[in-house]
C-alpha cells in the first residue's frame, strides 16, 4: 500500500451516498483488501455518509458533505464530515438491547464499529467529523473502538 | 442493481422474490410497498425470498424488521427465505437472525406458515 489521498466534496442528496460507497469500495480494492473487507469498508462509508446527509446536514442543499480517503503505509483512514449540528453520541441507542431489537432505525453506527478496526467521532456545533481506520491485513489494532 | 419484488402464490403463501439491494431510498420504498399491497389485499402469509438480494443497508434492516411488525400486527407472518451469506451475517450481528423465522428451504417454508 503506498501513500495516497484523495477527497470529495459531495452534494447532500442520496446520490452522494452511492457516490461515496463507490469509491470505498475501488479505493478499498485498490489498496489490497480482500472481498469482504472491501464490504465491510464500503458498507461503514455508506452508512456514515447516510448519517452526514440525513441526520447531519438533513438534506440542506447549501450544505456539503466531505470525504477524504488517505492510505497510509499500514491503514486506509477514511475522514467523512457534514456541517450539521453535531451528532449527540448520548443519544445514540444500542441496537442490540432487546428493548431496540424491533426498531427500524438506528444501526448504523453499530454497523460502522463492526466493520472498521477503529472508529473515532467529533462532533460540534459545526458539524460532525467521522474518522474510519481499516488495517492492512494482519495489522490489528489493540482496541476495536475508540469514540471521542 | 436496484431492486424488484415480483410475487406468486403457493398454498395460501405469498412468495416475495426480491432481487438487487435493499438500501436507503428505491429499494427500502419498494419492499414497504409490495408489503403493503399485500397485506391491503389481505395476504397476510409473506414468505420474502432474499436468494438474490446482494446488499442490504441499516436502512434495510430496518425495512425487513418494519415489514416482519407490520405484518404480525395485522395478525400474519413474514418469513425469510434463502439468505445470501452477507444478510446471513448482518443480521447475525445485529442479533435479528433469531427474531426472524429464516428458512432455506421454499416447500419446508411454505408448510411452516400456520
Amino acid at each position: 500500500m503506498t501513500d495516497h489521498r484523495v477527497s470529495y466534496t459531495l452534494d447532500s442528496t442520496l446520490e452522494t451516498v452511492d457516490s461515496a460507497e463507490e469509491a470505498a469500495s475501488r479505493i478499498a480494492a485498490e489498496s489490497g483488501f480482500d472481498e469482504d473487507e472491501v464490504m465491510q469498508i464500503s458498507m461503514a462509508v455508506r452508512e456514515a455518509a447516510v448519517n452526514a446527509v440525513l441526520h447531519g446536514n438533513a438534506y440542506d442543499p447549501g450544505k456539503k458533505v466531505s470525504v477524504d480517503f488517505e492510505r497510509t503505509g499500514h491503514d486506509l483512514v477514511i475522514t467523512i464530515r457534514d456541517q450539521g449540528k453535531g451528532l449527540d453520541l448520548s443519544k445514540i441507542p444500542d441496537p442490540l438491547a432487546p428493548e431496540n431489537l424491533l426498531k427500524t432505525s438506528g444501526r448504523g453506527i453499530f454497523l460502522i464499529r463492526s466493520f472498521m478496526d477503529e472508529v473515532h467521532i467529533h462532533p460540534s456545533q459545526t458539524g460532525t467529523e467521522i474518522k474510519l481506520v481499516k488495517h492492512v491485513h494482519g495489522q490489528t489494532a489493540g482496541g476495536k473502538e475508540a469514540s471521542q | 442493481m436496484s431492486m424488484k419484488c415480483s410475487n406468486r402464490q403457493v398454498d395460501g403463501v405469498t412468495i416475495v422474490d426480491c432481487s438487487g439491494r435493499i438500501t436507503l431510498g428505491e429499494g427500502s420504498v419498494i419492499l414497504r410497498d409490495t408489503v403493503r399491497e399485500l397485506l391491503s389485499k389481505g395476504q397476510k402469509k409473506i414468505l420474502l425470498n432474499l436468494a438474490d438480494v446482494n446488499y442490504i443497508d441499516s436502512s434495510g434492516i430496518g425495512e425487513l424488521v418494519s415489514a416482519f411488525t407490520t405484518v404480525r400486527n395485522q395478525g400474519g407472518e413474514l418469513k425469510l427465505l434463502n439468505l445470501t451469506k452477507k444478510v446471513h451475517d448482518l443480521l447475525q450481528i445485529t442479533k435479528l437472525y433469531t427474531v426472524f423465522d429464516v428458512k432455506d428451504e421454499e416447500a419446508a417454508a411454505v408448510k411452516a406458515f400456520s
